[in-house]
């Protein structure tokens, strides 16, 4: 698809995607912007195996016997679902694909700072990926993507290829990170000072830390459970008094703050797409960046509130919920900010804003029913339920992916040098966003009487059904939803009108150089002298009104 | 209980209800008030000190009320009154099976009187399970090794689900089975009409066949210590640490004997690990238990007990 | 790969530097950029052995005694030379990166090499241990036994071979992720000290030498926490 662009730009100016072509130039480059499209290649290539277990799982809640897949296949289904989504489409989406395309773009940087180690990450993933998806065709693995112990100690399925899967994966996000740390701190533009910084870079720097913090006890949980299941050792098996407690721990200690890598990303292109569509500044700008931060570090400190539950002492349960609160309120703030955001701006409907539209209205929601489930005599009832489900899809689901889609459509110009067709790119968010919440909203309400998660049969509970025959459908119109932008994004590609600069009038960097830039990004250097979001300067009536939108 | 979780759950609800209509409401207004006007900028504004302080500490100080009400719930919860009738509970891939401190023996059943508090004791033989009792509010993880608690009191008959919340494996799923909820009168024809005798004397039965009281003589003269009065009490260890001899402490002596030695006794204690099944270990324990004071509840108490107790049920759940 | 040509040919004409990249502007950021990058690897590589460590801290308070005996049985001898070796490594370590930095290039060839024995030695010092725990069976697995060892200080109190093994697990693991690190370090120095021997390091250009340095003091710092930890937790004078 790469070639078809470069053909069809051959007398356009010199840019990144014309420069070399082959194959070879595309897969030992070191330039960020092809890393970037390689891994939007390679994710979309797991977002769509993902999204096909998860329309096995909804067909088989359609009816309450069993019926479509054995229990067995039911069970490899929702762990596939959740260990493709999870480590190899959520976690690399917006940071190896926006993250990798525009951080050096928007600090006035060259590349990143470690181009070569950048190639490496990608191939990290490729090498994961590729166990993963042997394992997938070999037999799978049936844990749940939490593969708590001692079932995943036990369980005859493959979950060692599994584990060391989701263990090369993650080290492709911590050299991710790695390279974007180092290149916010040391490869800023003259200019460029932390207070200038736009939004988007600060979400990612925040990620970043979550991303070297959280990644490496993954790690080493896996390879301790892997062990354990070949050499039997007792570190996690209670027969050998070891404790499946620890491990919970040890999980969540990484998995909670992962949450927050699939989340603070996408905040940061709703901050950058908000601020571009009302014309504004954001408001508190120093608060929303200072909020992704203390999301950051308070996102280490709440793990132990998925084991409320699970046998911790009832003080432990206290704590961490508390802790729990106190990480909702750094999120509250930002969208308090967005919406104030809005507040005397000039706000225009392009496509890029109803996903933003979206993402505040889905996250809210998902954020508000954080709180039920962070109240400890609430949680007793509704973890391990459809609840929890319905919550954590409206986070990742509603928030990520709607942020991730919604960056992709304001970037799009940028990265292919094309532009989408707004109309279809309107009604796909419309459809994205009523197919989410026909699919989830419905699980709340199954949660909270009761139906509990990773379930393959519920003949017994036939009272369920009418409400998972909603979420079946919904989830058929979503599956549409994200099909739609895959297809009218691959049309632009040849058939897209040609994107100028800056086609949105942004502010930023990232608009101040070619579409799509040149190898090294800027032809000159870039000096900033003006503040973020300088939309005051770029409206001002003497420099000529240019509509927005096309 | 199902009252107090469901009348936090309202108060949960109407809270973010109007946190999410304040949110919406703002946004339908300033999208449709400030929408683009050719030659009507946009109106550049800093930001706000104040207004960040404000909805900062307003949301946290919300939050701080929840999480109390929250915890107190919990408190209750994992708090079983003193005086419960105790089940014993053994999890395994993929059936419930429980037994009453009477001595019934139920797979994938649980038949309770109405208005008693149940405690359940609970442990797994293999994997990790989960004991939910939806329309009693109430889910604890069943863990292999060591004992968890979890209890409830029923406030009208009826069947009521019980789930495995906790995958553990194939035929997760179709680890159900139901609590029956009974009137007293027909739950003490219940009682009667099966064999059995209490857990504790089948405890005691196991106690005299593995020779413990040998060493654990009821006069104090034996080389491991009394067990009379020994359950629920602060127990010295050799290493001058306390520990309050709870189940998860009577098991551990059981299976790891030289893990905590009583002060003033030697650590030659074998071993029971392997020897004797989770449903044996429940006996003993039942029977060291019964040894304190507090038997556990002998089935003519069933009649005596409080009347059903209905808590203004929100939802139509007739439980407590 | 491609990129070290180019820079060669710079956009704007300075100075050249055939170790300068072409997205740097100048040395100086390219070095900041070089050693901030390994102190934010070693910082997630604190976390690695971190969840380690909190699984050596829970299992031993729960089975204190039985930590204590099977710690007994390790080496203490060579567990302490093996921890000189590595401390006396950390001064060639420094004296390299001082060395490559004044331009004493015999001193650095030197430091380089003395580093390249003493963490060999290492290895082969561990290599016996981990032998004699083979011979005795102290090796987790099937064949694993830790009969009738007493718990130290309670002579008649025998050790659980379960939560023995346990603690063997964590020293094998343990041990064995931090020579992994020491083999890895080792192939650094081989380079490094092939680089020297060339002549490619200067005053202006020693980054390698300096970043390298700072991850050999980092599998020393490893070293020196868990020394204590395995061997030490039951010595009594």
């Amino acid at each position: 698809m790469s070639m078809a662009t470069a053909k069809a730009q051959i007398t356009e100016r010199e840019n990144y995607l014309n420069k070399e072509y082959g194959i070879g130039s595309w897969l030992l480059t070191t330039d960020h912007k092809r890393i970037a499209l390689l891994y939007l290649i390679s994710i979309t290539f797991f977002f769509f195996i993902g999204g096909f277990f998860a329309l096995l799982i909804r067909l088989e809640l359609l009816t309450p016997a069993g019926d479509l897949v054995q229990a067995d296949t039911y069970n490899k289904l929702f762990t596939m679902h959740g260990m493709v989504m999870v480590f190899f489409f959520l976690i690399p989406s917006i940071p190896a694909v926006l993250g990798n395309f525009l951080v050096p773009l928007m600090i006035g940087a060259k590349d990143l700072a470690f181009p070569r180690i950048n190639l490496l990450s990608w191939y990290l993933y490729i090498i994961g990926g590729i166990m993963m998806t042997h394992c997938m065709l070999t037999g799978g693995v049936d844990t749940g993507w939490t593969f708590y112990v001692p079932y995943s100690i036990g369980t005859n399925t493959k979950f060692v290829e599994a584990g060391l899967a989701i263990f090369v994966a993650g080290f492709s996000s911590i050299l991710t990170g790695l390279n974007f740390v180092v290149t916010i701190h040391r490869m800023r533009a003259p200019g460029m000072t932390w207070s200038r910084l736009p939004l988007f870079i600060w979400a990612h720097y925040a990620t970043s830390i979550i991303q070297l913090l959280g990644t490496p006890v993954i790690a080493i949980t896996i390879l301790l459970v892997a062990a354990e299941r070949v050499l039997h050792l007792g570190i996690f098996d209670p027969k050998l008094g070891g404790d499946p407690v620890l491990f919970q721990h040890l999980f969540w200690f990484y998995s909670h703050p992962a949450v927050y890598i699939m989340i603070l990303p996408s905040m940061g292109v709703v901050s950058e797409v908000i601020a571009c569509y009302a014309r504004k500044r954001p408001f508190g700008y120093a608060f929303i960046a200072l909020s992704s931060i203390a999301i950051a570090v308070f996102g280490f400190l709440v793990w132990a509130h998925h084991l409320f539950v699970a046998g911790i002492s009832i003080y432990a349960a206290l704590v961490f919920s508390m802790l729990s609160y106190a990480v909702a309120v750094p999120s509250a703030v930002k969208v308090f900010n967005w919406t104030a955001t809005l507040y005397k701006g000039s706000i225009h409907y392009d496509a890029p804003m109803l996903y933003m539209f979206g993402f505040i209205g889905l996250f809210t929601m998902g954020g508000l029913t954080g709180l039920f489930l962070a109240a400890l005599g609430i949680d007793v009832h509704v973890t391990d339920t459809y609840f929890v489900i319905a919550h954590f899809h409206y986070i990742m689901v509603g928030g990520a992916v709607m942020g991730y889609l919604g960056g992709m459509h304001f970037w799009w110009p940028k990265i292919s040098g094309k532009l989408y067709p707004e109309g279809w790119a309107k009604l796909a968010a419309l459809v994205v966003f009523i197919g989410f919440n026909l699919t989830f909203f419905p699980q709340f309400v199954l949660g909270y009487l009761g139906m509990p998660r990773r379930y393959w049969d519920y003949s017994h509970m036939p009272e369920f059904q009418v409400l998972n025959v909603l979420s079946t459908a919904g989830a058929t119109i979503l599956g549409v939803g994200y099909l739609l932008p895959m297809m009218y994004f691959l049309w632009s590609m040849r058939y897209g009108k040609p994107a100028a600069e800056n086609p949105w009038n942004a502010a930023g960097l990232e608009w101040k150089t070619a579409s799509p830039p040149p190898t090294f990004n800027f032809d000159t250097e870039p000096v900033v002298t003006w503040e973020a979001y300088n939309y005051e300067e770029l409206d001002a009536p003497q420099i000529q009104e240019v509509p927005v939108g096309r | 209980m199902a009252g107090n979780v469901d009348a936090l759950f309202i108060f949960l609800l109407i809270v973010s209800g109007m946190m999410s209509l304040l949110i919406f409401v703002c946004i339908i207004i300033f999208a449709t008030k400030y929408r683009y006007r050719r030659g009507v900028p946009a109106e550049q504004i800093e930001g706000s000190t104040a207004l960040e302080v404000t909805w900062t500490a307003i949301p946290f100080g919300v939050f701080m009320v929840i999480f109390v009400w929250g915890a107190v719930v919990y408190f209750q919860e994992r708090t079983p009154p003193r005086d419960s009738t105790e089940v014993y509970l053994v999890a395994k891939q993929w059936m419930w099976k429980m037994e009453h401190a009477e001595g019934q023996r139920e797979l994938n059943e649980l038949h309770v009187p109405v208005g008693r508090d149940v405690k359940m004791i609970m442990t797994s033989q293999d994997v990790i399970h989960s004991f939910f009792v939806p329309a009693f509010r109430i889910k604890q993880d069943v863990l292999p090794g060591r004992y968890t608690t979890a209890w409830f009191r029923a406030t009208k008959p009826g069947t009521y689900h019980l789930f495995c919340a906790e995958y553990c494996g194939t035929r997760h799923s179709g680890m159900i089975g139901s609590i029956i909820v009974m009137e007293p009168g027909q739950y003490e024809a219940w009682v009667n009409g099966g064999p059995s005798g209490p857990l504790s004397v089948t405890g005691e039965k196991i106690f005299s066949e593995l020779g413990c009281g040998t060493c654990h003589r009821a006069d104090g003269t034996g080389r491991g210590p009394n067990l009379r009065d020994v359950f629920g009490k602060p127990v010295l260890l050799e290493d001058g640490r306390t520990v309050v001899a709870d189940e998860n402490y009577l098991r551990e002596s059981i299976v790891d004997p030289g893990a905590k030695i009583v002060n003033g006794y030697k650590p030659i204690m074998p071993t029971f690990q392997g020897l004797v099944s989770e449903e044996q270990l429940n006996a003993l324990i039942a029977y060291v238990k019964s040894l304190s004071g507090k038997s556990e509840a002998a089935p003519n108490k069933v009649t005596q007990n409080a009347p059903p107790r209905n808590d203004g049920q929100a939802n139509g759940q007739q439980v407590q | 790969m491609a990129d070290s040509s180019i820079a060669v040919q710079n956009a704007h004409g300075e100075a050249q530097n055939p170790a300068l990249l072409h997205h740097f502007a100048e040395p100086e950021q390219q070095r900041n950029a070089a050693s901030l990058g390994m102190w934010v690897f070693l910082g997630t590589e604190v976390m690695f052995f971190g969840g380690l460590f909190v699984s050596y801290l829970v299992y031993r308070l729960w089975y204190f005694g039985d930590f204590g005996a099977a710690s007994k049985t390790l080496n203490v001898k060579l567990g302490a030379t093996n921890t000189a070796f590595l401390i006396c490594s950390s001064l060639t370590v420094v004296l390299a990166v001082w060395a490559a930095q004044t331009a004493r290039r015999t001193l650095l060839l030197v430091s380089l090499g003395l580093t390249l024995l003493l963490g060999l030695a290492f290895l082969g010092i561990k290599g016996i241990e981990y032998h004699d725990k083979f011979v005795e069976h102290h090796v987790p697995g099937a064949s694993f036994s830790f009969e009738h060892e007493k718990i130290p200080g309670h002579p008649d109190h025998y050790a659980n071979a379960q939560h023995a093994q346990i603690y063997f697990a964590l020293y094998f693991i343990m041990t064995g992720l931090h020579a992994l690190h020491m083999i890895v370090g080792i192939g650094i120095f081989l380079w490094l000290f092939t680089m020297a021997w060339k002549g490619r390091f200067t005053p202006e250009y020693n980054t390698p030498v300096e970043i390298g340095g700072l991850y050999w003091h980092f599998v020393d710092i490893i070293w020196i926490y868990l020394f204590p930890l395995l061997y030490l937790i039951d010595q009594h004078p």
